[in-house]
């Protein structure tokens, strides 16, 4: 067998492969050929290693040296100078944008080096794709603890203590749920594993699935054993094709080594897993509506009681846990669940992952422990704000959640603590929003969403999230009135209240949470017919300050239809008649001079 | 099962592997969404017909069938263009300005979200959020995806797809 000097772990993830990391790595193949270095150096294509932003991002082991944006143009001199030369290729190493420094080591790079990888421990170190590397990482020890010395009550107890709450959003202690179904009478019962994420803005799950297939299935398994169920079903978005394909292969694994199936390491338990997958319904991510959907029906919620613990899938007892909830499992069985008690706030336990993106400079994925402050996930990771803009809010738990302002920034990832600032823990996505957001228009964004994904069963949703729109559309036009401020909160106070599930409890929640902190917006939308962010086309003049344009011209070259007119030295000028009101000179021009 | 159905969009060997796909699944529960994907991969899209036909099939109401393929929004009733146009409307996309992008597009080919061009070149699509925020906001092109799209940038990339 040859020596393999060094591993190039070369990120594999759906960020990466559409930045083209596919052609990367067959580039870098054909280079480390070409200098005869294919047999000491090998290339291996990893899950997704969190920074998006940068991709495709690739780690040189055993240094720890981090190369970002590489393109196939420069696999070339990189593998010169790095492999052959033996010095790193300074042109594809992350700068620090504050002082300028480049910064070598990945650890090292601040995005990193705020993060705890519990959830994401394999991320970038093992090969997706081959269960040997999972078990290198002392994968499958949960299994074979829970499965040889432990019975169904001790692995409850277990992650009981450990203090572990549903990741999905709603923060239900996961132990619990396990006991209830565990207490449910029937011989037939069901491990779901949700992987239905549907919060736009929110990729968590679909990295881990990709990244760490086996820790899911492991989490499965376990599961299964507590409650005492043969059978499993994964139910992943179908817009997630590398998810799935990954899971597939996970899964044709873990047959092949006897961790699923039957008598599974010998402890004569037997357990199998499929994948469904959804067909695109947003709501199918809430539990009763998600086991419609699997028995092959349109995915409507139901109310509960009776909850899915007692009659769940094809009404018998089922247990439905978040990816990753799952991907916690088989540590905390493994260390125990005091040490992972050890981590986080009173009542939230461990690390949660973030899907940090919008106008924030180190868009990627970001695992933290409980009890970090929304500040350091925004600012200390995620590096601030872009092109010098001011920090508007950060939207916590997509459309069910709310907005965070600047003067709350402090607040502690925390279930109770995110609640209290009128916000949710959610799913974990988090989008930054900068001054150019308009706050209305996001509500409008939300609501839209929430009106088109409503499945339409109960009257409060259906009716009440259509009557939202419909008023922030008007007030996003100009035609706001007085009393629609007093409107919408009615409404919304209703909807929440009287709403059979989930989605129409908390669709309201961006607007309310817009209301409480960005009420100033409204006002200027609905009494002075002005959008303060510039960005409801209705309201805007599109007239150019003579006071405040720098003459730059940029406006000009950047408009598609001809609109503006400009000659050097001299104020540029809209022509109303060409301009399509496509906004785009409003995003070019720097001075704020168009309005 | 009635040989006899006949469509102008599914050719002979189309009806000969939506036949398998149905005989395979037929007695399985909760197998109808899986029918309606695996037939909507092969003809391209699912014609009334040819739910009514899968609801024969399978022995289940045409009325239920037609309201589970209603009911997601990735069973499509109507043809699909030679190119699809797949806009991410994720909030990571919308903050970053994927509306403007929209907006380009609908001006420039004349169609809405839903819709095919007259000519069948491009479908115009709305997906919900594809999870990769990181090169928001984000266009699908058939397979490829396009990050970082921006409104002065769309119609030359799209000149590309005939």
């Amino acid at each position: 067998m040859n020596k393999i000097r060094t591993q190039l772990m070369l990120c594999g993830g759906t960020g990466c492969h559409s930045t083209g990391s596919i052609a990367v790595k067959e580039a870098i193949n054909n280079e480390l050929r070409r200098h005869g270095l294919n047999e000491e150096i090998q290339v291996i294509e990893t899950g997704c290693n969190g920074f998006c932003a940068l991709g495709p991002v690739m780690l040189v082991h055993p240094e720890g040296i981090f190369y970002q944006k590489l393109t196939i143009d420069e696999v070339p001199k990189l593998v010169e100078e790095h492999f052959l030369k033996g010095r790193p290729y300074k042109k594809l190493q992350y700068v620090d944008p504050a002082s300028k420094e480049t910064i070598p080591i990945m650890n090292d790079i601040p995005f990193f080096a705020h993060q705890m990888f519990w959830v994401m421990r394999n991320k970038g170190i093992i090969d997706p794709e081959i269960i040997d590397e999972y078990i290198a990482r002392d994968g499958y020890f949960g299994v074979a603890k829970a499965l040889k010395e432990m019975t169904p009550d001790q692995i409850i107890e277990e992650v009981k203590t450990s203090g572990i709450r549903g990741r999905g959003g709603a923060g239900f202690p996961t132990g619990l749920k396990w006991q209830f179904a565990k207490a449910s009478p029937g011989d037939v019962k069901y491990v779901l594993c949700n992987a239905d994420e549907g919060d736009p803005g929110a990729f968590m799950d679909r990295s881990v699935l990709e990244a760490d297939p086996h820790a899911v299935l492991e989490g499965m398994i376990i599961a299964a054993k507590a409650i005492n169920s043969r059978q499993g079903y994964i139910y992943v978005r179908t817009e997630y094709p590398l998810a799935i394909k990954r899971l597939e292969i996970a899964i044709r694994q873990a047959r092949e080594y006897g961790l699923l199936g039957k008598d599974i390491l010998g402890s004569g338990f037997d357990f199998d897993v499929e994948i469904y997958q959804g067909a695109g319904a947003f709501v199918c991510g809430e539990e009763t509506a998600l086991m419609r959907s699997i028995e092959g029906k349109r995915g409507m919620p139901r109310p509960r009681p009776p909850f899915p613990a007692h009659k769940g899938l094809w009404e018998k007892p089922s247990v439905l846990n978040n990816v990753e909830t799952l991907a916690n499992i088989a540590q905390i069985i493994v260390n125990g669940g005091k040490w992972y008690a050890s981590v986080g706030t009173e009542t939230s336990k461990g690390t949660k992952v973030f899907a940090l993106s919008g106008a924030v400079n180190n868009i990627g994925l970001v695992e933290v422990p409980m009890g970090t402050t929304l500040r350091t996930i925004i600012y200390d990771i995620g590096g601030g704000i872009p092109k010098k803009k001011k920090f508007k809010a950060v939207q916590l738990g997509g459309p069910s959640g709310g907005c965070v302002p600047e003067e709350f920034l402090d607040t502690p990832v925390d279930y109770e603590a995110i609640v209290k600032v009128g916000a949710i823990m959610g799913s974990g996505g988090a989008i930054v929003m900068d001054e150019s957001t308009c706050m209305v228009d996001m509500a409008r964004f939300f609501m839209d969403f929430i009106q088109d994904e409503s499945c339409g069963k109960c009257t409060p949703c259906r009716e009440g999230t259509r009557r939202i729109l419909e008023i922030l559309n008007r007030i996003c036009d100009g035609k706001g009135e007085p009393e629609d401020i007093e409107t919408l909160k009615e409404l919304s106070y209703t909807i929440k209240d009287s709403a059979l599930c989930g989605l129409g409890q908390t669709g309201p929640n961006p607007v309310l949470s817009t209301l409480r902190y960005f009420i100033d917006e409204y006002n200027a939308h609905i009494f002075e017919k002005r959008c303060p962010a510039k960005r409801c086309v209705a309201l805007l003049k599109f007239e150019i300050d003579p006071e405040i344009c720098t003459k730059c011209g940029l406006c000009f070259k950047s408009c598609p239809s001809d609109a503006i007119e400009w000659k050097k030295k001299e104020v540029a000028k809209i022509d109303k008649s060409k301009c399509v009101k496509c906004l785009t000179c409003f995003d070019k021009c720097r001075f704020g001079a168009i309005f | 099962m009635n040989e006899d159905f006949q469509h102008p969009d599914i050719t002979q060997d189309m009806l000969k592997e939506i036949n398998e796909i149905i005989s395979t699944n037929k007695n399985k529960s909760g197998a109808s969404i899986t029918v309606l994907r695996n037939s909507q991969n092969i003809v391209g899209y699912l014609p009334v017909e040819l739910i009514d036909y899968i609801s024969k099939g399978l022995n289940i109401s045409s009325s239920e069938l037609f309201g589970i393929a209603s009911f997601y929004s990735l069973f499509s009733m109507i043809p699909k263009g030679k190119n699809t146009i797949r806009i991410c409307l994720g909030t990571a996309c919308y903050v970053k300005g994927i509306k403007e992008v929209m907006e380009r597009i609908s001006n420039q080919y004349k169609i809405k979200e839903k819709e095919t061009t007259p000519d069948r070149r491009f479908s115009l699509e709305t997906v919900r959020c594809l999870g990769a925020c990181g090169l928001a906001p984000v266009m699908v092109v058939n397979q490829d995806i396009y990050g970082a799209m921006s409104s002065d940038r769309v119609l030359d990339v799209l000149d590309r797809y005939k």
